[in-house]
């Protein structure tokens, strides 16, 4: 930890900015601290600066393995993409490389984005800063543990299903999750196309708007991109004075680890003594997000994953002599068992004679999840939940129970479903491991999300400086 | 044995007439080197996305304004997913349950749909270099991967080969006409399947159904729907039941061989495409594809009958292959045509001109459509005979030029009524004794002989019915 | 609920070759899954309409301009396998 790396990426631009710290110091010193990351953080760490000047004064970014980055490995964190270097850079790491801030490296992630440990890379598990035998969460789980540890002042991870949250909340950092549609997925190996949203992990608040409003932005090589209404402002909220936060009555609480509870009722005592005012909600079917995500993102991907056939890229099976034995044992050796359980459920549930019972219903009652939502949003402002029921578990320990697993998205899958921005802040320890508060607003609220947490993260003080040891 | 009835419906994918491919930027071509077209979208590389080509929507729309179909406000497209070499993400962007157009008709045929979607990649055999560990192998070229395609599904309307031809000549017609696509059969810029079934003639249910694959000129689709009607006949009569398969007709051998390896029963998941967003027709476009609509085939063939008096099947032939028509009408607008009867352009255009062109397109042979009204106007004036102007315009196919000179130059004016042509008379008649004789007792058949000896010996410039006249004179008849 | 030939049915589908216990263990544990996402069958959804996009932009389209193609080196440069400028496989008809 040396004193350029204690910044965060603000404060780092700001040093940067007025010629008290040269752009070429601050990449040096955080390319040494990523080259010296023992948590398995990092597939790869680059060299020397690609950007500088601009906004971000060369502020360096670590990626997520699964953006697209020309020249560079980009692998989605698969066996499959071993080794594959893309033609072409995704539109939201070339924004912000124009924006100023350098490639530092790619992150280790779930294979696929398809996890919530980070267990089931092809590049092995990462390790928990804050507990080297626990996880950091996942997917995103190189980034979020990256940005804790210090070994990157910011990250870039993708949110599917809370792959952003989740292990900002592990890690004790922040996860932004933004609206569907706000930044652009051109480039990003995709997982589910309809959930995928890229977004920023920070040490703080500030943090995450600065890079957001970077990141956002229509793309005309993504037809889904539509960016943001407004400019991303930098959050300067001291009060929640006249703001209504809604507490989700049917969002069940069974198998929330007390000290995350503990950890939720504290801060929304804190939150009313902001001036805010707590209201319970209804979301009828948020309880039912896990069933419906657990249909879409699956079949979405079991078709995204299609084009693994070992004929144009990536891995293709030795010795294979006839086309389906090409395919079929490429793909056997390429893909992890997570997403092979993934890939079969999503195929399943949308082969005929099961459509209907699985894919047609599972939409259904997504749009029944975003009714939800936008009715309670005429009552309350956001809504706030844990952002998982549990801190970081142990490597391993769910490793043979995927729905446990699966579980763990619980909070953070039904805004995925409704595509609306959420964000995940730092919110003290229980039992010495990070929880996470989560805020979730109307589509393209991000502004207001900001400065709502931003007000909270000051009252809270959350000190995450022991993980960066 | 029993009477059937075959029940012919056809699928025709077009390649549409865009620059670029339906869902990425890569410029169309035909016959670049392999794989010099491609991108991240079009080679279906990781974190590549489809965006849909505005102009493959707008030429989609007038087939369905063409096609008399409903125009969908709102439709989406879904993802048929298989495996194949040719398919680079593992599945096709098609349309699905909301295609943008339904309904419709050309001719006596029903539309069924026109839906968008892209088309596969070409999958080559590698030559026995080209093997792996022994065994064949086969190239793929992403190319043509990607190209716009409308596919058309009729209902199964068609009763018989012949006019499931015939009815094809006229979608093509029309497509040529709408400029949506050049409808290269060779090049297979239109290429069709024939869902086919016979069943008792009279009886209402239909017989189980076989799709005939990709044939890419008339005449194969003809013949192939022909043979497979034999086929499933044969099969029937001889107490068999025909079995749903996907079959492939050779037009050498003009054998039928069964397509796919039914190992598995196809299961495509269809489901809508996220990452497209619904296609929503504007206004604008929709006025954009009206405004651009022209005459099409059918309505110039009712033109042609009603206001110039063709006959149908002269009608046909004129507007249905769009270039002759054109010709015709030019000929007909034509200064020094004023003189002209429509009928007897018609004819000579479709008869005599087509003889010599074949299928090359008049307007770019050495025929101005001036110089043909000007010879129908010829003949019309008794300036020269039929046979005379059938020699001029050998010449004009030739070296074009002007039909009064050419008459001028050849000395293939029609003979007036003088000494010439009684010399030529009675040199015939000198020349043929015996029939001269026949003619004497009344037998006239053998005119004919005198006439030809007549025509010969004046290179056709007599008429013939002159040259009657003047034997009955002569022989006192 | 899912049943071993389902799973070889699905595995198929999906062009996957699955070791005998993972077919096993595929078929216990997407069985366990399946069984709480069939949750949903107990919902009234008579009458709702579906949602595949959540944000509907209409027209987002492309106007009909070329842009580059890759180099065909480059266009080739990870595939496993090359043969005449193209992308060699093993010929579909010698299945
Ligand atoms: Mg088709
Ligand atoms: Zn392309």
């Amino acid at each position: 930890m040396t004193e350029l790396t204690a910044l965060t990426a603000a404060q780092a631009a700001a040093r940067v900015r007025d010629g008290s710290v040269s752009a070429d110091e601050l990449f040096a010193a955080y390319r040494d601290a990523a080259a010296a990351d023992d948590l398995n953080a990092y597939l790869y760490v680059a060299e020397a600066p690609n950007a500088s000047g601009g906004d971000l004064q060369g502020v360096p970014l670590a990626v997520k393995d699964l953006f697209c980055t020309e020249g560079i490995p980009s692998q989605s964190g698969s066996k499959i993409l071993e080794g594959y270097r893309p033609p072409y850079t995704a539109t939201v790491v070339q924004r912000l490389y124009d924006a100023g801030a350098p490639l530092l490296g790619k992150t280790n992630q779930d294979e696929f984005a398809m996890g919530s440990s980070n267990e089931n890379s092809a590049f092995g598990p990462v390790n928990n800063p804050w507990d080297r035998e626990r996880v950091p969460g996942g997917s995103s789980g190189g980034s979020a543990a990256a940005v804790a540890a210090g070994s990157a002042p910011w990250a870039l991870g993708t949110d599917t299903g809370g792959s952003i949250r989740q292990p900002a909340a592990m890690c004790g950092i922040v996860g932004l999750k933004p609206t569907y549609g706000a930044v652009s997925r051109y480039g990003m190996i995709a997982f589910a196309s309809s959930l995928d949203q890229a977004g920023p992990l920070t040490r703080d608040v500030t943090d995450a708007a600065l890079l957001f409003s970077h990141m956002t932005g229509r793309d005309d090589r993504d037809a889904t991109s539509v960016g943001s209404p407004e400019d991303i402002r930098l959050p300067t909220a001291q009060r929640l004075d006249g703001i209504r936060l809604g507490r989700p009555e049917d969002l069940s609480t069974e198998g929330v680890e007390p000290g995350v509870m503990e950890a939720y009722e504290r801060t929304l005592k804190l939150a009313e003594e902001l001036g805010a005012t707590i209201k319970p909600c209804k979301l009828p079917h948020a309880d039912h997000g896990i069933s419906a995500y657990y249909v879409i993102a699956p079949a979405e991907a079991s078709s995204n994953l299609a084009r693994f056939d070992g004929v144009r890229y990536g891995l293709r099976a030795e010795g294979a002599t006839d086309l389906l034995s090409m395919y079929t044992r490429t793909r056997h050796d390429g893909f992890g068992p997570e997403v092979k359980r993934r890939i079969m459920l999503g195929t399943y549930a949308l082969s005929s004679g099961y459509y209907d019972a699985y894919y047609g219903r599972a939409q259904r009652v997504r749009t029944k999840i975003a009714q939800d939502f936008a009715n309670a949003f005429e009552q309350v402002d956001f809504i706030v939940t844990p952002t998982a029921p549990t801190t970081a578990f142990k490597i391993g320990e769910l490793a043979d129970d995927p729905l446990a697993m699966y579980l763990n998205d619980y909070f953070t899958v039904p805004m995925s479903l409704a595509g609306i921005p959420a964000i995940s802040i730092p919110n003290g320890l229980s039992e010495g491991r990070p929880t996470g508060f989560q805020l979730a607003g109307p589509a393209f609220s991000e502004n207001r999300l900001l400065d709502a947490s931003y007000a909270l993260e000051q009252a809270l003080g959350f000190d995450g400086s022991a993980a960066r040891g | 044995m029993a009477e059937y009835e075959a029940v012919i419906g056809l699928e025709i994918h077009v390649q549409l007439a865009t620059r670029t491919k339906m869902f990425c930027g890569c410029e169309l071509g035909f016959g670049e080197p392999p794989n010099t077209r491609t991108c991240p979208v079009c080679l279906g590389l990781p974190g590549a996305l489809p965006v849909a080509n505005a102009e493959a929507i707008r030429l989609g729309l007038m087939i369905g304004l063409a096609l008399e179909c409903d125009l969908a406000p709102r439709s989406i497209f879904h993802r048929k997913n298989y495996f194949y070499p040719d398919l680079p993400k593992g599945y096709q962007i098609s349309q699905y349950d909301e295609p943008l157009c339904t309904g419709g008709r050309l001719g006596d045929v029903r539309i069924h749909r026109v839906h968008l979607e892209d088309d596969a990649a070409k999958l080559v055999h590698a030559g026995s270099s080209g093997r792996i560990h022994g065994s064949a192998a086969s190239v793929v070229d992403f190319n043509r991967g990607g190209t716009p395609l409308a596919e058309i599904v009729t209902e199964p309307d068609l009763r018989d080969a012949e006019t499931a031809a015939e009815w094809l000549r006229l979608l093509r017609a029309t497509l040529k006409r709408l400029g949506v696509s050049d409808v290269n059969m060779e090049e297979g810029s239109l290429r069709c399947d024939a869902n086919i079934s016979i069943r008792p003639s009279g009886s209402q249910e239909l017989g189980t159904k076989t799709e005939l694959n990709n044939m890419n000129s008339f005449r194969f689709i003809q013949r192939g729907i022909e043979a497979e009607i034999a086929r499933q006949t044969k099969i029937v009569d001889g107490g068999g039941r025909v079995e749903q398969e996907t079959l492939h007709f050779d037009p050498a051998t003009g054998a039928i061989t069964s397509l796919r390896s039914k190992e598995e029963a196809h299961d495509y998941r269809y489901f809508p495409e996220p990452d497209l967003v619904p296609i929503t027709i504007s206004d604008e476009l929709l006025a954009a594809a009206r405004e651009a609509l022209p005459e099409l085939p059918a309505a110039r063939a009712r033109r042609f009958e009603s206001e110039l008096g063709l006959p149908a099947d002269t009608a046909k032939l004129l507007a249905f292959r769009t270039e002759l028509g054109d010709f015709y009408e030019a000929a007909l607008g034509s200064n020094g045509s004023h003189s002209v009867e429509p009928v007897q352009l018609a004819n000579w255009v479709t008869n005599e001109l087509t003889a010599r062109l074949g299928e090359e397109d008049p307007q770019d042979s050495k025929v101005s459509p001036a110089a043909i009204a000007q010879l129908v106007a010829l003949v019309a004036d008794r300036k020269v005979t039929n046979a005379g102007a059938r020699q001029v315009l050998d010449v004009l196919v030739q070296r074009g030029g002007d039909p009064a000179a050419i008459v001028e130059s050849e000395g293939l004016g029609a003979m007036e009524d003088d000494g010439a042509l009684d010399g030529a008379v009675d040199a015939a008649l000198a020349a043929n004794p015996d029939i001269a004789e026949r003619l004497r007792g009344g037998d006239m058949k053998p005119m004919g002989v005198i006439i030809g000896h007549v025509m010969r010996e004046t290179k056709g410039r007599a008429d013939g019915g002159e040259v009657t006249r003047l034997v009955r004179a002569k022989l006192g008849l | 609920m899912i049943d071993r030939e389902q799973v070889l049915h699905v595995a198929r589908l999906a062009r996957l070759e699955l070791s005998e216990d993972e077919v096993g263990r595929m078929t216990t544990e997407l069985s366990k899954v399946l069984d709480h996402i069939e949750k949903i069958g107990e919902l009234d959804l008579e009458g709702v309409p579906v949602t595949s996009h959540v944000v509907e932009v209409g027209g987002a389209l492309r106007p009909d301009e070329p842009q580059p193609s890759l180099p065909r080196d480059v266009a080739l440069a990870s595939a496993p396998d090359v043969a005449d400028g193209g992308f060699r496989v093993p010929s579909p008809q010698a299945q």
